[in-house]
């Protein structure tokens, strides 16, 4: 890297449950760059103690999400071209989550509400999750899978939420969250509104019923930050307005 | 109340709101360009249950629908949750609503 090549100025929060303060580091600018090859770089050739999480570096596995110029984003497909100001980055880590240190947050709150939320499938023929041992008259046979019509009303409404990869990014992104520590947040009923809509499950009355009331769908103000967030392209503010719907007029 | 009932509540007297809102402005209106004294208006109110009815239900919702939207701001904002605080968002809910009450009784038996 030769002396003249342009550089990026990075401010990088540093610090752990007790607190912390911001320190800037230069980065090479390169084409393509991604805010993860920013980070990777300040890590592997400026200062090893960096602690950051990542993974699969192409947006499947939801572990690399931080708050970028103020706004949570996953960043191994976030390119610094589209976020960077006049050259300035600023990584500081998810919000409405405890700091283990520096960049990586504690996510357990995060799925822990999930669980809360009932987000586990359950399999309406052998509840224990085993393969059914027999079935009714003109139902499938055992060993065959469920049939369910892809366009169908209910499983599209199951699809529509079903790619969510739990970065996190729409719960940091919540007003709700932060003013209200018990509140489930957008993902875990975005995945509670999912299995709602799976024809195959047998859960939807339990499930409804974790995610009524303070602490569940009917917290939710419609603001819509996790929608305009979500790096998937998920509406789980309009999973949220199912829910409230669904628990008042008492689904299917 | 549960939150399901509580959202409930809100989103009825929301719908209820919506249009007592406009009848109440348009009375106003009406009622100021017309150039009504407040004999006339006196006039009108005295004895009309209609009017009588529609204040009343407006002054419920109004009450019902500020107390919920109050609650939900104090929680999140200054942190007042629990049994005790919900009990005095029912009692300011319908005291706010009484006064609405009260002074459409007024009008109704003036």
């Amino acid at each position: 890297m030769s002396e003249a090549s342009p550089r990026l100025r990075v401010r990088v929060w540093r610090g752990n449950a007790e607190g912390g303060a911001l320190a800037e580091y230069a980065v090479p600018a390169r084409a393509n760059q991604t805010v993860l090859d920013v980070v990777t770089h300040i890590q592997r050739e400026v200062d090893p103690t960096l602690a950051y999480r990542f993974a699969c570096r192409v947006g499947m596995c939801g572990s690399c999400a931080m708050v970028v110029n103020g706004r949570p984003r996953w960043t191994c497909r976030t390119h610094v071209s589209r976020v960077a100001k006049d050259g300035a980055l600023e990584l500081r880590p998810l919000a409405n989550l405890p700091v283990i240190r520096d960049l990586a947050t504690d996510m357990a709150p995060f799925f822990d509400k999930w669980a809360k939320a009932r987000g586990s499938f359950q399999p309406k023929d052998a509840p224990d999750g085993a393969v059914p041992e027999e079935f009714a008259p003109g139902d499938f046979a055992v060993g065959d899978f469920a049939v369910v019509p892809p366009a169908s009303k209910q499983r599209e409404a199951a699809d529509a939420g079903i790619e969510c990869i739990g970065c996190g990014v729409c719960y940091a992104g919540c007003d709700i969250v932060a003013w209200n520590p018990d509140y489930l947040g957008p993902a875990a009923l975005n995945r509670a509104w999912t299995l709602v809509n799976d024809v195959r499950d047998g859960g939807k009355k339990d499930r409804l019923a974790a995610v009524a009331g303070d602490a569940g769908c009917h917290a939710c103000h419609s603001t819509q930050s996790c929608t305009a967030h979500c790096p998937k392209g998920i509406d789980p503010s309009g999973a949220i307005a199912g829910l409230k719907r669904g628990i008042f007029w008492g689904v299917r | 109340m549960n939150g399901v009932q509580l959202w409930a509540v809100q989103r009825g007297t929301a719908m209820i709101l919506a249009v007592a809102v406009v009848v109440h402005l348009v009375t106003i209106l009406v009622a100021v360009r017309g150039g009504l004294s407040a004999a006339e208006i006196i006039g009108r109110t005295q004895g009309s249950w209609a009017w009588l009815g529609f204040y009343s239900v407006f002054a419920l919702a109004a009450g019902l629908h500020g107390a919920i939207g109050l609650r939900a701001i104090a929680a999140e904002w200054a942190g007042w949750r629990g049994r005790g605080f919900d009990l005095a968002w029912v009692a300011i809910g319908l005291l706010t609503a009484a006064f609405g009450i009260r002074a459409a009784f007024g009008l109704f038996g003036a």
